[in-house]
């Protein structure tokens, strides 16, 4: 009776179509199967207790830490209640500071969608032949090394100006490298066997490439563009912290200003809603991912 | 029932579906994989290859598919409706069941209504109704392999390589596993070539076991299975089946000395 009733149970729970063989049914009932997701406290209490020494070291910081580390008075790190209590309960800086986080979402967002794309088409040009990866692969990581200082009075030459241009150029450099190296692996990451069977009906390169190659990478592609798009968001406030110039005055460029007349508790708000868009775009991605690949992708992560 | 030479067993009546004359195989690295190997399979003859790990025996495969050329000597075979199990199930992991099951035909330019027609019959072959929207990490081992044989099914092989397809699996699935093999071998008279170490696997199956040597391989001895079809589990027990089983293990470790 209990071994029908289970049987059953079973059939539910694998959701399997009409007509599945019972014995095939009853191979698929593991006992180490994964439990329906259940409410984990762990999952609140863990990032709670974090949360809270975070905001408990800041605190200390600004009481007597920076005094005892650094011989420097607590104003420059101002409590995390001034900071939240001046930058967004006061209209007008909150305003100032969410105009700067727009520009540098523009940046950053235009940044990112550029990167993917030349980025993605450079992986897969690499992916076609040996000794195009060879070829190309050297200036990547010359491209990685170099820091973007050392390039910017070169860029400004070039732009001439402020504004958008440069700081796309910048953010570009600064996050197009996960991109490239994570497209390359997933694209070369299909199996043998897999390959061996396109190869069997002679399919040509564009069909490998489109219904194995492509398909095979997505889950390293979406890594590359988690950590992309948090390098989006610094290549963006960087960029405009060297280039200034323009109408788009972007969440480094007003932290800036407060922070040259002293205003430090605004440039700490501005610090965390850049931090904030980093992240945003950080859990995009990877809801992206589980949306796109989560249904047959295996981890291949051991059970903690 | 004896072990004969096997160029006595290349006589037979109809055209072989699959032919290999003079084949030999040296890798680039100097590895010398098979020597000299000439034998046809015919329309349904359901030929075994045992022989030691290592002594070439996929890579007969791999010639007979035209994924490797040989260095010397010739394949004959119609390569437009080949099936090729593999040793792993090789399931596109992206794809569901159904769609993986209908890849090979999608590959050969199959209409979308026809390759979906003959893909839901080659899953109810195989025994995996209702698996159909199921992705590769939802199966079990025996559940991917059957999913792999439904894939080569769906182009209807007149010639059905298998690499050891079922190493990987317990003995009791692979005892279903044969039993599907055999149903499907009979219900459409494949000319089958099929590579195993087991034993017990090559009879069952067979209508005709080949051994062969360590490396580099060459076919050493032939066995005709005389036992008719559909084989019942029971067979494994037979006296005749014990014996024949004795005699080609015997062989096989002559081959490996």
């Amino acid at each position: 009776m209990s071994v029908t009733s289970t049987q059953a149970d079973a059939v539910t729970a694998l959701d399997v179509g009409p007509g599945a063989d019972p014995d095939l049914v009853q191979e698929l009932v593991r006992p180490n199967a994964p439990a329906k997701a259940r409410f984990e406290w762990t999952r609140i209490i863990g990032p709670a207790i974090v949360f809270c020494c975070f905001i408990g070291v800041w605190e200390w910081m600004h009481r007597s830490g920076m005094r005892l580390l650094f011989d420097k008075p607590g104003f420059l790190l101002p409590s995390p209640a001034t900071v939240v209590d001046i930058s967004f309960t006061t209209a007008l800086t909150r305003s100032n500071l969410l105009n700067g986080l727009k520009w540098t979402t523009v940046v950053a967002l235009l940044g990112l969608g550029i990167t993917i794309a030349l980025g993605m088409s450079l992986a897969i040009l690499m992916a076609q032949a040996k000794w195009a990866e060879r070829s190309f692969y050297i200036y990547l990581v010359a491209l990685q090394a170099i820091p973007v200082l050392a390039i910017v009075p070169i860029i400004s030459s070039v732009f001439q100006e402020g504004g958008l241009k440069p700081r796309l150029f910048v953010c570009i450099m600064i996050s197009i490298f996960p991109i490239v190296t994570n497209t390359l692996f997933g694209l070369t990451s299909a199996d043998v066997g897999q390959h061996d069977l396109f190869t069997l009906r002679g399919a040509s390169r564009w069909t490998r490439l489109w219904k194995l190659q492509f398909p095979a990478a997505l889950p390293a592609i979406f890594t590359g563009f988690r950590i992309s798009a948090g390098l989006s968001v610094i290549g963006a406030v960087v960029g405009e912290q060297f280039f200034r110039g323009g109408a788009m005055k972007g969440i480094g460029i007003v932290m800036e200003d407060y922070r040259q007349k002293n205003r430090y508790p605004q440039v700490y708000g501005g610090l965390l809603l850049a931090a904030a868009l980093g992240i945003a775009v950080f859990l995009f991605f990877g809801w992206l991912s589980r949306r796109v690949v989560g249904h047959w992708y295996e981890a291949s992560r051991k059970p903690t | 029932m004896t072990a004969t030479t096997f160029e006595r067993m290349t006589d037979a009546t109809t055209a072989p579906a699959l032919s290999f004359s003079g084949v030999s195989m040296i890798f680039p690295d100097g590895t010398h994989a098979l020597r000299e190997t000439t034998f046809d399979v015919h329309p349904g003859e359901f030929v075994t290859v045992v022989g030691p790990s290592g002594c070439g025996k996929s890579t007969l495969l791999r010639i007979a598919s035209g994924l490797n050329a040989p260095s010397s000597g010739s394949v004959t075979v119609d390569r437009s409706k080949l099936g090729y199990v593999f040793q792993d199930a090789t399931l596109l992991q992206w794809r569901s069941v159904l769609r993986n099951v209908e890849l090979m035909a999608e590959l050969e330019g199959i209409p979308k209504a026809e390759r979906h027609k003959r893909a839901m019959e080659a899953i109810q072959l195989v025994g995996l109704t209702g698996f159909e929207s199921k992705y590769p990490k939802q199966l079990s081992g025996g559940m991917k392999m059957r999913a792999s044989l439904a894939r080569s099914l769906v182009l209807n092989p007149d010639v059905f390589l298998f690499d050891e397809p079922f190493g990987a699996v317990d003995e009791i699935t692979r005892e279903r596993l044969n039993d599907e093999v055999i149903s499907l071998f009979q219900l459409s008279g494949f000319a089958g070539l099929f590579i195993t170490h087991s034993i017990s696997e090559a009879v069952f199956l067979s209508t005709r076991v080949l051994v062969m040597s360590a490396r580099p391989g060459r076919i050493v001895a032939s066995f005709d299975i005389p036992f008719a079809y559909p084989r019942p589990p029971e067979l494994r027990f037979d006296p005749a089946f014990a014996e024949l089983s004795g005699q080609i293990s015997h062989e096989l470790r002559g081959a490996h000395s």
